[in-house]
């Protein structure tokens, strides 16, 4: 009790009348309580975890937070295009031909030559062409991704192998390809399209892989975790390819808004999806056909085609400045 | 000596590189008994840890080429098929990395990480049971706060803290064998006592032998039962450790103890060892240490005879040297000790 640092600290301590046992040289030692009380505070403090700080600064990227607005208002647009169009995407009005944007029967986006509400086949061509994209993006990122991740991993004969591969779909003339293949495997479905367009766009995504792959396999971590017995597989998906989800997510929205462009492009062609079927790509191209009296055919699914790739584009340039952890600074 | 629980017969480490043939590790033996700890001591490059490394089959081959036994209860680790070595790896044998900054998924909980070394090696075990393990391993560390802690991110932790996790995971599974690589020499010196204590109790806990690679002999003297100094892949001294400080049997140990600072003497200058480690590739004939040895003074056999490990008149129990003159070490101290303090 004579003790000149233990009296110090019940001083400090006991605002009451029993001394408590207290700290000694500024260690906690009894009073847990308090000393947990003190840390949880600490933890309020700090207590982002590495998804908090990506939303947040995700959420100062104006122009990509509108992005998704914009983005999400069309995608629903899209999913629930039969329970909000106005008429049947197919429903012929011989009464109302070719008839410009007016509000007379709300055909704000007017009719094409066999009496179509324009709104509704825009609305269903989103539906398409959203679905393929998405289809197409995650069908790449998937093909990519485990290809880059091989390639990367393991190295040597195997990732020669593979990459050359690669450099051999990437020479390939995308649109001639595309073109051969649409009409040899009888294009028309969404489906079809999709996987077509998937073979052409996944070395991207396996570029980048195996490039994350290459430095990240020599990391210190993916050492310690060999050493602690783990195996090749284990490695790949629970410690490297965790680390690669920022660019991966990145690249694919990337891919989605190449993927609507050239699936409208396709379509313009006439190659991708065939009528009654509406995408966005051959709605243009039926509009095309009419010439340019009526020019609200081609216009408002071009519109709307800009308007997601844009959308698109300002979503991933919005994800990569979150996802890089070594940006501190945030652009507006 | 009880039976060792690892035996490195003549182990031998070369890697082929565009500028000739690196010889890491040349015809390393020892034993390492159940229990005991093993200080590796030796400059950087001297081949403390490529030889453990190698035995883990943590060396690419090819570009390594690695010959020799290894023999942990009796399997030979270097022959040994990949799959038995994995499950060796992190279970019986585990490894403790130099740099807890890096050796840590950034992506991955602490606990995640720790629960995964448990899994790899349990398989079946609950996800319950790994984690509640997992928060027993970090209390038994000094991790404080762990039913929290695991749920954090390593850049959550701070140095030691980390250093703490990656011991917890080396434990995980009760090893038989735990090597630690350099553990303190990423951490500041206050730091560096405390996680002294920890891999002290991780020791305790386990009963595992363990083979502490430094090159500090600080850490060597508090911790070690028998100490290997190695210089440019080959063992230069095995002994006890009360023995090695005592009467050092080669003057490489000589000059590394000479050129740490000392606390109970007035000191100006530290006392380096002269000139460089050698290259790797083109070693120097005879003794490797020969161009910067003090006690050689140019004598041809130091020039053209690799000196053996062998026993030496002053040495007792098992303490062996390289170095062909390693009774004039001893004698000449004897004599400058004789001769009183020098001032």
């Amino acid at each position: 009790m004579t003790d000149p640092m233990y009296d110090r600290n019940v001083m400090q301590h006991s605002s009451g009348s029993a001394p408590q046992p207290a700290m000694a040289g500024g260690m906690p030692i009894g009073d847990t309580s308090q000393a947990e009380l003190a840390y949880e505070a600490g933890v309020e403090l700090k207590a982002r975890s590495q998804w908090a700080y990506v939303r947040m600064r995700f959420f100062r990227h104006k122009l990509a937070v509108a992005s998704v607005i914009v983005l999400l208002l069309i995608a629903l647009v899209g999913l629930f295009a039969p329970q909000l169009a106005p008429y049947g995407y197919d429903e012929i009005n011989l009464e109302a031909i070719a008839m410009s944007p007016t509000l007379d029967g709300w055909h704000i986006f007017g009719t094409d030559q066999l009496g179509r509400d324009y709104l509704t086949r825009v609305m269903f061509g989103i539906r398409t062409s959203l679905w393929v994209a998405v289809m197409v993006a995650l069908l790449a990122t998937l093909i990519g991704t485990a290809i880059g991740a091989v390639a990367g991993y393991f190295g040597g004969q195997i990732d020669n192998l593979l990459m050359r591969f690669t450099d051999l779909i990437l020479t390939l003339p995308g649109l001639a390809v595309l073109l051969t293949a649409s009409v040899y495997f009888g294009a028309g479905s969404p489906f079809k399209t999709g996987l077509i367009l998937a073979f052409l766009l996944w070395t991207a995504v396996a570029r980048i892989v195996r490039g994350l792959f290459l430095s990240l396999r020599e990391k210190e971590f993916v050492e310690a975790a060999k050493a602690s017995g783990a195996g090749d597989m284990r490695i790949i998906m629970r410690h490297i390819l965790p680390n690669c989800v920022g660019p991966i997510v990145v690249f694919m929205t990337l891919v989605v808004a190449v993927a609507i462009l050239l699936e409208a492009a396709l379509s313009f062609l006439g190659f991708g999806i065939q009528p009654p079927n509406a995408a966005l790509g051959s709605l243009i191209d039926d509009g095309q056909e009419q010439g340019l009296e009526t020019w609200w055919l081609v216009t408002f699914p071009g519109l709307v085609i800009m308007l997601i790739a844009l959308c698109i584009n300002f979503i991933g340039d919005g994800l990569r400045d979150a996802l890089d952890p070594t940006q501190r600074r945030i652009r507006a | 000596m009880p039976d060792p629980i690892l035996q490195l017969k003549n182990l031998t480490v070369e890697f082929d590189t565009e500028d000739g043939v690196v010889h890491a590790v040349t015809d390393v033996s020892w034993e390492l008994a159940p229990g005991e700890i093993l200080g590796i001591v030796g400059e950087s490059g001297s081949g403390k840890s490529v030889s453990m490394m190698s035995i883990l089959g943590l060396i690419p081959t090819p570009p390594g080429r690695i010959a020799g036994e290894a023999l942990f209860k009796g399997e030979n680790l270097i022959t040994m098929p990949k799959k038995r070595l994995r499950e060796i790896r992190g279970g019986p044998v585990a490894m403790i990395f130099q740099d807890p900054m890096t050796s840590l998924n950034p992506v991955l909980t602490i606990g995640n990480q720790i629960s995964e070394a448990i899994k790899v090696h349990n398989r079946g075990i609950s996800d319950d049971d790994a984690d509640k393990r997992t928060v027993e391993l970090l209390e038994l560390v000094g991790v404080p706060f762990a039913e929290r802690r695991v749920r954090q991110y390593p850049h959550e932790f701070s140095g030691g803290m980390r250093q703490r996790a990656m011991i917890a995971m080396s434990i995980a599974n009760n090893p038989s064998i735990l090597i630690a690589d350099e553990p303190t020499t990423a951490l500041d010196v206050t730091i560096q006592a405390q996680i002294v204590e920890v891999l002290k109790a991780a020791q305790q806990e386990t009963h595992a032998a363990t083979i502490l690679i430094t090159h500090d002999l600080g850490l060597v003297a508090e911790l070690a039962d028998r100490v290997v100094v190695m210089y440019a892949g080959r063992v230069v001294e095995l002994s006890d450790v009360f023995a090695m400080f005592d009467k050092p049997g080669h003057p490489y140990t000589v000059g590394l103890m000479n050129s740490l600072a000392k606390l109970d003497a007035e000191q100006d200058l530290l006392e380096p060892i002269p000139g460089q480690p050698p290259s790797l590739v083109t070693l120097p004939p005879g003794c490797a240490f020969h161009p910067r040895c003090q006690l050689s003074q140019g004598r041809a056999i130091c020039r053209t005879e690799v000196p053996p490990l062998r026993p030496f008149a002053a040495g007792v129990g098992g303490h062996v040297s390289a170095c062909h003159f390693a009774e004039e070490l001893t004698a000449g101290r004897q004599h400058a000790e004789a001769a009183g303090p020098v001032a």
